[in-house]
């Protein structure tokens, strides 16, 4: 469909503006909000997705892409209420306590809402137990939790031990990412998954939700 | 206009060491998570006192007041923007009192941690005011010269030597940025070169330009050649001690005071003028590093 192409394309060059015309010109051709989501919003983010992780492009391209993307995102969240469409899931994700820190985290929020998941975003500095009751009051399938400082991490190893504790181990997955992060540390704390970097991270939360 | 010698004497001595990495020492020392960490110049002034020390003993020439986050934008994430000058003036008075006339006194100036307009929503001249209002302090306290260190975004470095460049005209400056290794070469996150960097830091004003932080010695000697490659004027490399990594849920630099010492004559003998370390690097880092240079003459 051109008018979704239209939008992916003009969403990789970051133009918010025209983004949102045109997704509202989709919206007034009676074209389902979930095609121009996922063909239109989420198939430029993907090609943006992909460019970064191929450093490509650098940041300021994925920050102005996003900001495309939720403006047409915006335009079409009324539809999905109205039409109660599922999301792909919900994700909570966060810098874990005493990590200020969050471009990365950022960047796999904005990487997770491209692909279509639901976003909690619980910010930077964020306790174990946030992590856990949030996950648990919205219903989330996967956790994700971000550190750049190796001493914050032993909050993500709580998060696990918090999750066992209230029986929630099998109903919500974790995924851990940041510098000092690693596979080792993910199997050491018995996390579920361990992100290199953001495309890798919404891959990684897909298989964990079965959405791939 | 006060004098400033520290370019002059850059150039008779051709190479000079500078100190090695400051948070990663507090952090052992017990800097907890979610403290703020230029606090420590009020609360735990020993502690830098003290790391302070080791480097000038180990042979550093080149010591920082730990201002690094102690601009008022990176001050507001613990809601101590007020306190802007108190910590400034705190973390000056520590390293004079340690250094006196031994080494030259710098002082570390980092990234606000916001992104400008139109990628984030930090305005260009609340930044400029905001370095403008640290450096006047710094500048006033009688630093030598001044770093600004480990940005990725190079209009924001420009703004902030801009702002000192109101404050002093001649006062040395040094500027650094962090780099990325790419299939397509080193990238900033935010998209800079190191070309783009040595055009863009060197017209903003710095006397001094090159990396730290982000990257161990090997590819900090790659990116030394690169900007001894793109620039007449003096380069510095401060590299980490590798990349952070764990075991055990412990945290540890893999690069030895023994593995700098193998690699960094090859950063040496491609003419970088100012030599120092940044995360993970040690007093023990600089001390072979001392020897390196002092092996030379």
């Amino acid at each position: 469909m051109e008018l979704l192409d239209r939008i992916s394309s003009t969403l990789q060059k970051g133009e918010d503006e025209q983004v949102a015309e045109l997704t509202k010109q989709a919206i007034d051709e009676n074209i389902p909000a979930q095609d121009i989501l996922d063909n239109g919003l989420i198939a430029g983010m993907n090609v943006i997705g992909e460019q970064f992780r191929k450093h490509e492009i650098f940041l300021p391209e994925v920050l102005l892409a996003a900001k495309a993307m939720y403006a047409g995102m915006d335009l079409l969240k009324p539809l999905f209420i109205k039409e109660k469409v599922p999301t792909q899931g919900k994700v909570v994700i966060g810098t874990v306590h005493g990590d200020l820190h969050d471009l990365g985290k950022n960047l796999v929020g904005i990487m997770l809402k491209g692909a279509g998941f639901d976003v909690i975003d619980l910010g930077k500095d964020v306790p174990a137990e946030k992590f856990v009751e949030a996950a648990k009051t919205e219903d989330a399938g996967v956790i994700g939790m971000s550190a750049l400082l190796t001493t914050t991490m032993p909050v993500m190893k709580k998060v696990v031990e918090l999750l066992k504790e209230n029986g929630l181990e099998d109903a919500v997955k974790t995924i851990i990412g940041g510098a000092p992060a690693s596979e080792d540390f993910a199997d050491e704390i018995g996390v579920n998954a361990y992100g290199f970097d953001a495309g890798k991270a919404v891959e990684l939360v897909k298989e964990l939700t079965g959405k791939k | 206009m006060k004098e400033y010698s520290f370019l002059k004497e850059l150039k008779e001595r051709k190479i000079l060491l500078s100190e090695g990495g400051f948070g990663s020492m507090l952090i052992q020392r017990g800097l907890q998570p979610g403290d703020c960490p230029d606090m420590l110049n009020i609360s735990k002034p020993d502690w830098i006192r003290d790391i302070a020390r080791q480097y000038l003993d180990a042979g550093a020439e080149i010591i920082h007041a730990f201002v690094f986050g102690a601009s008022p934008m990176k001050l507001s994430d613990f809601g101590l923007s007020d306190r802007t000058e108190e910590i400034n003036r705190a973390g000056m008075k520590i390293i004079k009192e340690v250094v006196g006339n031994k080494a030259f006194i710098s002082a570390s100036v980092g990234p606000s941690g916001k992104i400008l307009k139109p990628y984030g929503d930090a305005d260009p001249d609340d930044l400029y005011q905001g370095y403008l209002e640290q450096c006047s302090i710094i500048v006033e306290e009688g630093a030598d010269l001044l770093s600004f260190e480990t940005f990725t975004d190079l209009n924001e470095i420009t703004i902030g030597i801009k702002a000192a460049r109101e404050i002093s005209i001649n006062i040395p400056i040094i500027a650094t940025m962090t780099f990325d290794e790419t299939p397509r070469g080193f990238y900033t996150i935010m998209g800079t070169t190191i070309g783009q960097a040595v055009e863009g830091l060197s017209g903003a004003g710095a006397d001094i330009v090159g990396s730290n932080c982000g990257n161990g010695l090997e590819k900090m000697v790659k990116i030394g050649k690169e900007f001894k490659n793109a620039t007449s004027i003096p380069v510095i490399i401060q590299s980490n001690a590798g990349i952070p990594e764990t075991k055990g849920g412990e945290l540890y630099y893999s690069e030895s005071p023994d593995f700098f010492e193998e690699l960094m004559p090859e950063l040496i003998e491609c003419g970088v003028e100012i030599i120092g370390g940044c995360c993970g690097t040690t007093p023990e880092h600089i001390q072979k590093m001392r020897n390196l240079i002092d092996s030379r003459k």
